[in-house]
C-alpha cells in the first residue's frame, strides 16, 4: 500500500515539475538572456536541494514502476512482490548515494 | 403449431467491436514507462551528473545539444512520452478523487494544458534558432553573421 501511495505522490510532483520545466525551456526559443536568467535560479542552493528531491522522486517512481510491470506480467513477480519492493528501495538508495554527492558538489562546490 | 428456429443455449455473446481505450491506456503507461526510464536517466546523466552538472546549463549548453539531431529526437520523445504518461496518471487521480462538475473541470484543464504544452514544446524543439544567442563560439558567430 505504501508503494502505491508513494507512486501517486511522486508521480504528481514530477508531473507539476514537468509542466514548469517545459515552460522554462520554451525561453530557449525566445530569448537567450531570459533563458540564462531563469536557468540561473536552478543553480541556487535551495533549488539545488529541490533538484535532489526531484531526482529522488523520479528514482522511486521509476524503480517502483518497473516493479509494477514485473507484477503485471510475471507470476514470479506477484509471488515476490514484497521482496521486489525492498529491492527497488535498495537500488534507489544506491542511485541516490551515487547522485547526491556529485550533485551537491556541483551546487555547493566552489566555482 | 410450428416451431420457430430457436437459438441454441449458451451461445457465446458477440464480442464488443469498440476499442477498449482503458486497456490501451494501461498498456501505454507500461511501454512509455520503460522507455522513460532510459530517456529520463539519460537526460539527467548528461544535464546534472556529467561535466559541471547543473552549473553548466545555459543557452550555449542547450544550443550545443540541439545542434545534434540526436538530442532533438531524444528531447521530442521525452516531451511526448513523459507529458502523456503524466497527464494519463493525473487523469487516474482526478477520476479517483474528484466528483461531479469539479472532475469535469479538472479533466478539461488537464487535457487543455497537455495539448498546449505538447504543441509548444514541439515547436521549440523543431524551430530552435542558435543565432538568437550571444555566441562566443567563432564558427557559430560566422554562420549566424552569414545569414
Amino acid at each position: 500500500m505504501w508503494s502505491w501511495v508513494l507512486h501517486r505522490i511522486t508521480g504528481t510532483a514530477i508531473f507539476f515539475f514537468l509542466l514548469v520545466h517545459i515552460l522554462d525551456t520554451t525561453l530557449i526559443r525566445l530569448d537567450a538572456a531570459a533563458y540564462d536568467a531563469v536557468i540561473g535560479t536552478y543553480k541556487t542552493p535551495i533549488m539545488g536541494l529541490g533538484e535532489l528531491a526531484l531526482v529522488a522522486a523520479i528514482g522511486l517512481h521509476a524503480l517502483n514502476g518497473l516493479r509494477i510491470i514485473a507484477l503485471d506480467f510475471t507470476r514470479w513477480g506477484v509471488k515476490h512482490q514484497r521482496l521486489l519492493f525492498w529491492i527497488a528501495i535498495a537500488l534507489w538508495i544506491v542511485l541516490m548515494l551515487g547522485f547526491a554527492p556529485r550533485h551537491l558538489m556541483h551546487v555547493f562546490g566552489g566555482m | 403449431m410450428t416451431t420457430e428456429t430457436i437459438q441454441p443455449p449458451r451461445t457465446a455473446a458477440r464480442a464488443r467491436k469498440s476499442t477498449n481505450w482503458e486497456k490501451w491506456g494501461w498498456v501505454y503507461m507500461r511501454v512509455s514507462g520503460v522507455l522513460l526510464v532510459v530517456l529520463i536517466f539519460g537526460h539527467l546523466l548528461v544535464n546534472l551528473v556529467l561535466g559541471e552538472g547543473v552549473k553548466a546549463i545555459d543557452f550555449a549548453f542547450v544550443a550545443g545539444k540541439l545542434a545534434n539531431p540526436f538530442w532533438i529526437v531524444w528531447d521530442t520523445l521525452l516531451l511526448w512520452l513523459a507529458l502523456i504518461h503524466g497527464a494519463n496518471g493525473m487523469r487516474t487521480l482526478v477520476n479517483d478523487y474528484a466528483r461531479g462538475r469539479l472532475r469535469v473541470v479538472l479533466l478539461v484543464l488537464l487535457a487543455g494544458a497537455t495539448v498546449v504544452l505538447l504543441v509548444l514544446g514541439t515547436l521549440v524543439l523543431t524551430t530552435f534558432d542558435p543565432c538568437i544567442g550571444d555566441s562566443q563560439i567563432d564558427a557559430l558567430i560566422e554562420a549566424c553573421a552569414a545569414q
